[in-house]
């Protein structure tokens, strides 16, 4: 897994409220595409016009947020559909922190299995950072603190908020969770040979 | 001490590790894998060096990418093609056991789970794929994941997850004339939002829900995630030991009767605690339609198109007023009335033996209008031999509608079906995202019955007017 630890850069504002994962990469960027295609498609539906000049109006377009590795969102982020691939196409737009009121549940444990932060904070804290930003477009930066759980904004002010223990240390150093996971192996199979007599119908013949 | 819930009963047995922080390591009793993530899932495992865990509890089946055209073969959709194939090979390598393109069994990876007895009460069950919450409708744990916790699954047979807070969703009262799960649903979501079941898994009760027969529920919960729920619950009851039984990989004979047994404990405890708790009263609730481009853009089918201006908030405007221009309707206007270009009856949905027979009904000695394009897709391959038997087959063809092989479809069009761009289409899926069911399309949702209506009428129609 890739590792989180500090980041300071440019938050963009894109404060849509249930940005769904097919608006972040839609099914026609998807199936049968290769991840470059993928990263290259992150937001399609907004970003490119229909002849795929890109979409001046877009605020991810326009040059003082194109690039940007924070997201300023808006709430239920990522909800609807399971895909991953719409966190690699955020990554492939350079963006390692979304930060939004609420997130979808699946999208945002999929941002953790992919080196992505995911931060909660409550909705006027959110279009405090993007005035903010607005105000000293080219020069405001966040920063987003993993090891404090804090976001510093442009001037200043420290935003606390909170990532579970455990996801807070795999990001910060990187773990494999396949591998954390293996650490368990014994209570597994002590699970399941339990398991297997009291509940005989679950465990089916191969 | 307050008692347990439907979702405490499953999940507590099911932690075999306290991870802390409010997170489990769970074991998972069923994996269910489709095309468009197996594949690729299977061989991940095998490059970060290790072995699927237990391949005898996994399940694979072709829907997402493949053909729905009458004499399809795994070709007639090449990207599918290529797909399946690479899941043939991985499944046959580590023995997992595939429902190939046209055998028996396979279909839509949530019609078939419930269908084939693979999905039973008090199982933890996962899909790379949001609309597992579908088995929660009989009394499973079940909740869809992205690609990293399939592979995580699929080596391990557990996955890391945190604690969803618990809410019941009651429906009571008797279903009014023209109303399904479908609507209640819809109903529901236009009341929560799509995000007023975040971080909760939500348990539907009440009379109504109580006398829902099995593939109503499995509708029921297959939109939980719509509102935000990752796990939407029914209750286990007689009703749903009456549909396991005989079911392929159902226990038989004794082994039934002691997991019945065990199933009737698993409803929630009288004095069970919910972290949140909503009523609907039945009353309330119309045949429904949506007109936006968010699951929560609903209203009743006989109201009128709603007006941004009367939106409860800057931000809900702002989404009114861009999913009106997206559309191409005013507000203001009755929705009933509207043209209607498509109409898809199928998806995880609505594709099962009732929704066909409901549908069947409307169209039975009808016609679908001249400019409307309307195609039944089947759920499964037994659910279309079931039709078939049943001549509905031959109801939907002689009323103009295309009869069809089963797949996801016209649902999310990743197997190249699509609704032109700009054409409106009624359908019986799950979302009506801006371009989900292909580029520019625009997608009203509706049960079944009301896309059977619209296909006649040529227009969104109330079904209680048929
Ligand atoms: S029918 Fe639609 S919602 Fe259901 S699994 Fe297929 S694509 Fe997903």
């Amino acid at each position: 897994m890739n590792r989180f630890t500090k980041l300071e850069g440019v938050a963009a504002p894109f404060l849509r409220a249930n940005v769904d994962t097919d608006m972040i990469i839609p099914m026609t960027r998807l199936v049968g595409t290769s991840r470059a295609d993928i990263e290259a498609s992150g937001f399609a539906l907004f970003r490119f016009n229909g002849d795929g000049t890109e979409n001046p109006d877009f605020v991810l377009n326009q040059p003082v947020w194109k690039g940007a590795p924070i997201l300023l969102a808006g709430d239920n982020f990522g909800c609807g559909s399971s895909r991953e691939a719409a966190v690699w196409a955020l990554a492939g737009m350079g963006i390692r922190v979304v930060i939004a009121p609420s997130f979808g549940d699946i999208f945002y444990n999929n941002c953790f299995q992919n080196g992505m932060l995911p931060v909660e904070l409550p909705i006027a804290a959110i279009e405090e950072l993007a005035e903010e930003m607005r105000a000293s477009p080219g020069n405001a930066r966040v920063t987003v603190d993993l090891e404090r759980q804090i976001v510093v904004s442009p001037r200043g002010r420290e935003l606390p908020f909170k990532v579970e223990a455990n996801r807070r240390d795999a990001l910060l150093q990187g773990l494999d969770d396949i591998g954390v996971t293996l650490t368990h192996r014994d209570a597994i199979a002590a699970w399941q040979a339990k398991d297997r007599a009291a509940r005989p119908w679950v465990w089916l013949k191969a | 001490m307050a008692g347990l819930t439907l979702f405490d009963k499953i999940w507590r047995p099911h932690v075999i590790a306290d991870l802390g922080g409010g997170f489990a390591l769970l074991h998972l009793d069923r994996i269910l894998v489709h095309d468009l993530s197996g594949a690729r899932a299977l061989e991940e495992v095998e490059e970060k060096g290790h072995r699927v865990a237990r391949p005898e509890l996994v399940f694979a089946t072709p829907d997402h990418a493949v053909s729905t055209q009458p004499g399809r073969t795994e070709d007639t959709f090449p990207v599918g093609g290529r797909m399946l194939r690479a899941m043939r090979r991985r499944t046959a390598q580590h023995g997992i056991r595939l429902f190939d393109l046209d055998q028996d069994g396979t279909g839509i990876v949530h019609v078939i789970g419930p269908e084939l007895g693979i999905t039973l009460p008090g199982v933890t069950l996962v899909c790379g794929d949001s609309h597992t919450c579908t088995h929660g409708g009989m009394g499973a744990l079940a909740f869809g994941i992205g690609s990293s916790e399939l592979v995580h699954a699929l080596a391990t047979q557990t996955l890391a997850q945190r604690t969803p807070k618990t809410m019941r969703l009651r429906f009571e009262g008797a279903l009014p004339a023209g109303v399904t799960a479908k609507d209640m649903i819809l109903h529901a979501i236009g009341r929560l939002g799509t995000a007023g079941g975040t971080g909760y898994a939500v348990e539907y009760a009440g009379s109504a829900v109580r006398g829902l027969p099995m593939e109503a529920r499995f509708t029921l919960c297959n939109l939980s995630i719509e509102m935000g729920n990752k796990i939407g619950m029914v209750a286990p009851d007689d009703t749903t030991y009456q549909y396991i039984d005989g079911r392929d990989f159902a226990p038989r004979g004794a082994a039934l009767e002691a997991a019945i047994a065990h199933w009737r404990t698993l409803p929630s405890d009288a004095d069970a605690r919910f972290d949140a708790e909503h009523v609907i009263d039945m009353k309330e609730v119309a045949p429904q339609i949506t007109w936006g481009t968010s699951p929560e853009h609903v209203i009743a089918v006989d109201q009128a198109i709603p007006d941004p201006a009367r939106a409860p908030d800057a931000n809900r405007k702002a989404a009114w007023e861009s999913a009106l221009k997206y559309q191409g309707l005013e507000p203001g206007r009755p929705i009933a009335g509207t043209r209607v270009d498509w109409v898809f009856i199928g998806s995880c949905t609505n594709s099962r033996i009732s929704d066909l027979r409901a549908a069947a009904t409307i169209a039975k000695g009808r016609r679908t209008a001249a400019h409307v394009t309307a195609w039944v897709v089947p759920g499964s391959r037994r659910v279309k031999e079931q039709a078939e038997a049943e001549g509905l087959d031959k109801v939907f063809l002689a009323a103009g509608f295309h009869w069809r092989e089963p797949g996801c479809s016209m649902c999310v069009a990743s197997n190249g079906e699509t609704v032109p761009p700009g054409q409106r289409s009624v359908s019986t899926s799950n979302r009506n995202f801006a371009s989900r069911q292909g580029p520019d399309a625009r997608t009203h949702l509706a049960s079944p019955a009301m896309a059977a209506a619209a296909a006649i009428a040529g227009a969104i129609t109330d079904v209680r007017r048929i």
